[in-house]
């Protein structure tokens, strides 16, 4: 048995799964809903196989079909992979769950097809050992998941439908660009063959910007923030959790792998503005998140914010530091997730989400307000929770490298994200008439949430699995104090 | 796993466990979640005593779990946790039955219980931390789960006093990792020593030290309601009285005073302390707490708003205790430590039975209410007394030893401190008093319960009895054999070379 299971390289199946997943429910609508969660259970065990392979080896290069770089297609898979195709794997099960009871029949047909593609392109994304397939792996993940924000139909929908497309496709041209530059300049699109060759040079530094530029506009870093709250309010729930948890962390790992590999040649100056644009976002996004009335939209705020802090870990540039925001990124993956689905859950059952509104609500869905207050304490980065052992690790960073000004941004970001978090917690706890809406919420929407939330609650006490993820085949063994 | 290691995880589990499953039982199993609760306490106290025994015949208790590489949670048992974790588990029983008489036939009590039972959780974590992290972890639980006790009445005033305990406890809560994260970075540990872990650093790290301790203490003060960091406290009364009871005198505030102990004795060390000259500000701090309180106590004609003044007063003795570093201030400073919660759990115990019964709430309402609630004034009586610090009730023993403690440190104007405030203290209880016992009662009560021939409902009148008779034991057994005098006295010597 374990002979044929060594020999299955499982480094291509969490690809090729979700296609086959997608196609399936795409020729078989009527069965689309048990076939969407058997894929995403597959995936899982696919990844967590694969992490087992990488726990012996480190890190795992696959040419597909055989060809090998240059003519065919390189896979490349290591400590940082794993822990963004986990994170896949786990919140893509949490939504396929929820998911399976959120959408009507008719909208199920086209929510299924879409939403196993796109887990496809993220994880063939986190597994591309070359530039220009991530480029088009981006494309994929942009396009399919404009799609799905335009599912809500709507005119709000599809006004921010259409300018999540633009936005999209503006980063992906700047993106391209820069990736033509690179090859023009150097000869090659690999990027362990890049990081040797790269040096400093006006290309490079052009490609760098036009590259950052386009990926800083997918990741909806501060300023470049306006399409994201529309974006992800307007979409359906479980598309708001998958844009908000996963698909802007694709871009953003894009960035960080391109940046350990051969970015961070390019002077301090770079990852200093960098951490000031991270750093205006936590606090703008903050304050933006503790004026709104909709629920949903103070959520996507909330994620403006906490994108921030990841990068607050490029001026820092330590291991420490970067383990901080990677596990910030999974901790925040899943509360982010968690809390969209809560948001649905509100939306579901009250047909709004007016926060002022809430407190006649709350009383009939605790589990749902549950999982939001778990979330929630992921999100302020109280103890225990991931976001606690990010903030930690983020704060020691700054402190051993003595640029403690980075560690005030964490706490002024931890006291406004519980300003919003309590801003709608506080409606628990009022005089309200419970309503007496006879909407019955489906238990797996509310149980899938409260499932995502104490997976970000408990990562604050089990460390190890994660901690040991980022140190296979050593990513950041090439940062500058390493 | 062997016991070693359960017996700290089975002692946090014996409310944790209970507290889950009681959020989610229905609103009417009343029977269900009364016998959880009471199993609940009743375990943990057992439990605790398995511990005490366990010590006494030399063996060590300890569970660790593994957080950062070189940075673990740790639970262990130490002589000053086992003084906490008695403390609250005793009091949680006492408080406990309380609360279920007292909440009888309110609505959320499901809600009310869970988060009780995880408040204790948090407390006992607090107690038998064994670092610095895992210190934090249970403060922060703390203020999570005592929120929703705050707030839980859902009145404007009750959630603007909630507002308020957050604002002030996530600040502080943000200090104190902010100084852990800092410690940590310069000494690589943050296990609790005896004398300390960080006077062995190089002296030009001195200065930063000092900025440390300075941020922990105010992370900590907002708790321990330093002024001025006691905004929220007196706020915070409008909680139902048992969640003030457990607010006064069994979690919160002892959390921050515990903590400032821990800070004083087990991170930094008394004498490290001392040498860099941290101490007579913070007697000095806790000094000016002292009186502040009580003057302002003094003003108060809402009663449970004056009994938080009093807190806030009182608690500071603890932290005075510590902060002279003599080794018999810090026995009076630790015995406040639990005098302080025995005490002032039987007043608020008390002022609830007043406004559960008759509907009183302030003091000017209070005339004659000795005659008609005989047991609930006694109590009350024996606790303002001991607060008082009149012999031969806890109290004195608290000031007795503080007194000595201060001449013994070279500080004398600490006893004029402790002098004005017991003059102060009788200023502002004494009236009360005169007004129960010796002035007329009115024809009517503002909203009175009838409860058949007895005065209240037996639930709310025998825990404040219990601890009134503690307060009376405390002070006169406090020479017995396996008295609490001799267990602090360990515990100092632990802390003076």
């Amino acid at each position: 048995m374990e002979l044929i299971l060594g020999q299955i390289p499982w480094i291509v199946m969490p690809i090729i799964f979700p296609l086959i997943g997608s196609m399936a429910c795409f020729l078989f609508p009527a069965k689309a809903k048990s076939l969407g969660l058997l894929t995403s259970l597959v995936v899982l065990a696919c990844v967590t196989r694969l992490g087992w392979q990488l726990k012996a080896l480190g890190s795992l290069r696959y040419p597909m079909g055989g060809w090998g770089a240059p003519l065919g297609i390189d896979l490349y898979a290591d400590g940082l992979s794993l822990l963004m195709l986990l994170m896949a794997a786990l919140v893509g099960l949490g939504i396929s769950i929820y998911s399976s009871s959120y959408f009507s029949r008719d909208k199920a047909r086209h929510f299924w097809p879409l939403w196993l593609f796109l887990c496809g392109a993220l994880n063939a994304l986190f597994l591309s050992a070359d530039i220009f397939n991530l480029y088009v792996t981006l494309e994929l993940l942009g396009l399919t998941a404009v799609a799905l924000v335009a599912l809500a139909g709507g005119a709000d929908a599809l006004i921010a439908a259409m300018r999540y497309l633009l936005v999209s496709l503006l980063g992906s041209l700047f993106y391209l660009l820069g990736v033509a530059l690179i090859y023009h300049s150097v000869g090659s699109l690999d990027i362990a063959i890049l990081a040797q060759r790269v040096e400093p040079s006006p290309a490079m530094w052009t490609a760098v910007g036009l590259i950052s530029t386009g990926l800083l506009l997918k990741t909806a870093l501060f300023p470049m923030h306006f399409w994201l709250p529309p974006a992800h309010a307007s979409a359906p729930a479980p598309v708001s959790a998958l844009m908000s948890a996963l698909v802007v962390k694709a871009s953003f790992y894009i960035l960080l792998r391109m940046w350990l590999e051969f970015f961070q040649t390019q002077g301090a100056a770079f990852a200093n503005f960098l951490g000031l644009l991270g750093a205006a976002a936590v606090l703008w996004g903050g304050i933006q998140a503790l004026r709104q009335t909709q629920l949903k939209l103070l959520i996507a705020y909330s994620t403006v914010s906490q994108l921030g802090y990841l990068f607050l870990a490029f001026p820092l540039g330590t291991s420490i530091a970067w383990k901080g925001a990677l596990y910030m990124l999974f901790s925040h993956a899943m509360a982010k997730a968690a809390m969209f689905m809560a948001a649905g859950n509100i939306q579901f059952f009250a047909g709004h989400d007016r926060i002022a509104e809430l407190g006649s609500i709350t009383q009939r869905l605790p589990l749902t307000l549950t999982a939001f207050a778990l979330a929630g304490i992921s999100l302020m980065g109280l103890p225990p929770s991931g976001g606690f052992i990010g903030k930690w690790l983020l704060l020691q960073a700054s402190i051993e490298s003595g640029q403690w000004w980075w560690g005030i941004i964490l706490l002024l970001g931890g006291f406004l994200a519980a300003g919003y978090v309590f801003k709608v917690i506080a409606h628990v706890f009022t005089h309200d008439e419970p309503t007496s809406r006879t909407v019955t919420l489906p238990a797996t929407m509310e149980w899938s949430a409260l499932g995502l939330a104490l997976i970000a609650v408990l990562l604050g006490l089990f460390t190890y699995w994660p901690l040991a993820m980022l140190e296979m085949g050593s990513p950041f063994g090439t940062g500058h104090s390493g | 796993m062997n016991w070693s290691t359960a017996l700290p995880l089975l002692i946090l589990a014996s409310s944790f466990l209970p507290g889950l499953i009681i959020f989610c039982l229905p609103e009417d199993r009343v029977v269900t979640r009364t016998i959880l609760n009471l199993a609940g306490a009743l375990f943990k106290i057992v439990l605790v005593g398995g511990m005490f025994w366990g010590i006494l015949h030399g063996y060590h208790f300890e569970a660790r779990l593994t957080l950062l590489p070189g940075l673990d949670l740790v639970l262990r048992s130490g002589p000053l946790a086992m003084l906490f974790v008695t403390l609250s588990s005793g009091l949680w029983l006492v408080t406990t039955v309380y609360a279920v008489g007292y909440l009888e036939g309110s609505p959320h009590r499901s809600r009310f219980f869970g988060f009780f039972s995880l408040c204790v959780t948090a407390t006992t974590g607090v107690a038998l931390a064994g670092n610095l992290i895992t210190f934090l972890l249970f403060y922060e639980l703390l203020t999570l789960c005592t929120y929703p006790l705050i707030v839980h009445r859902g009145t404007e005033i009750a959630r603007q006093a909630g507002r308020n305990y957050l604002i002030y406890t996530i600040i502080g809560g943000a200090l104190l990792l902010l100084s852990s994260v800092w410690l940590y970075t310069l000494a690589g540990t943050l296990e609790f020593t005896d004398r300390g872990f960080l006077s062995g650093l190089d002296a030009s790290l001195h200065p930063t030290l000092m900025i440390i301790f300075c941020l922990l203490i105010a992370g900590l003060g907002v708790k321990a309601a330093l002024v001025p960091l006691h905004g929220w406290l007196p706020q915070a009364m409008v909680a139902p009285a048992p969640v003030s009871a457990l607010l006064h005198a069994v979690a919160v505030v002892k959390a921050g005073a515990f903590g400032i102990i821990r800070v004083v004795y087990d991170v930094y060390g008394i004498e490290f302390a001392n040498s860099l000259g941290l101490t007579l500000p913070l007697a000095i701090l806790a000094a000016v707490t002292i009186i502040y309180g009580s003057l302002r106590a003094l003003f108060q004609d809402e009663l449970k708003r004056r009994l938080a003044f009093s807190t806030v007063s009182q608690v500071s003795y603890i932290v005075l205790g510590i902060a002279l570093a003599s080794p018999i201030a810090t026995l009076g400073g630790l015995i406040h430590l639990v005098h302080q919660g025995v005490q002032k759990i039987t007043l608020f115990m008390c002022a609830g039975n007043l406004a559960e019964t008759l509907g009183i709430h302030k003091i000017s309402e209070m005339n004659g209410v000795g005659r008609r609630m005989p047991w609930t004034m006694a109590a009350f009586t024996i606790g303002a007394f001991g607060m008082i610090g009149a012999p031969p009730l806890a109290g004195f023993f608290s000031k007795w030893y503080l007194g000595l403690g201060a001449l013994d440190a070279g500080q004398g104007w600490v006893i004029y401190v402790l002098a004005v405030s017991s003059a102060l203290n009788a200023a502002y209880f004494l009236p009360i008093l005169y007004t129960a016992w010796f002035k007329a009662p009115p024809d009517s009560w503002p909203a009175e319960r009838s409860f058949g021939n007895k005065e209240t409902a037996w639930t709310l009148l025998v825990p404040p009895i219990v601890t009134a008779l503690l307060t009376l034991a405390l002070g006169l057994l406090a020479f017995a054999p396996f008295n609490l005098l001799e267990w602090t006295r360990l515990i100092v010597s632990r802390g003076f070379a």
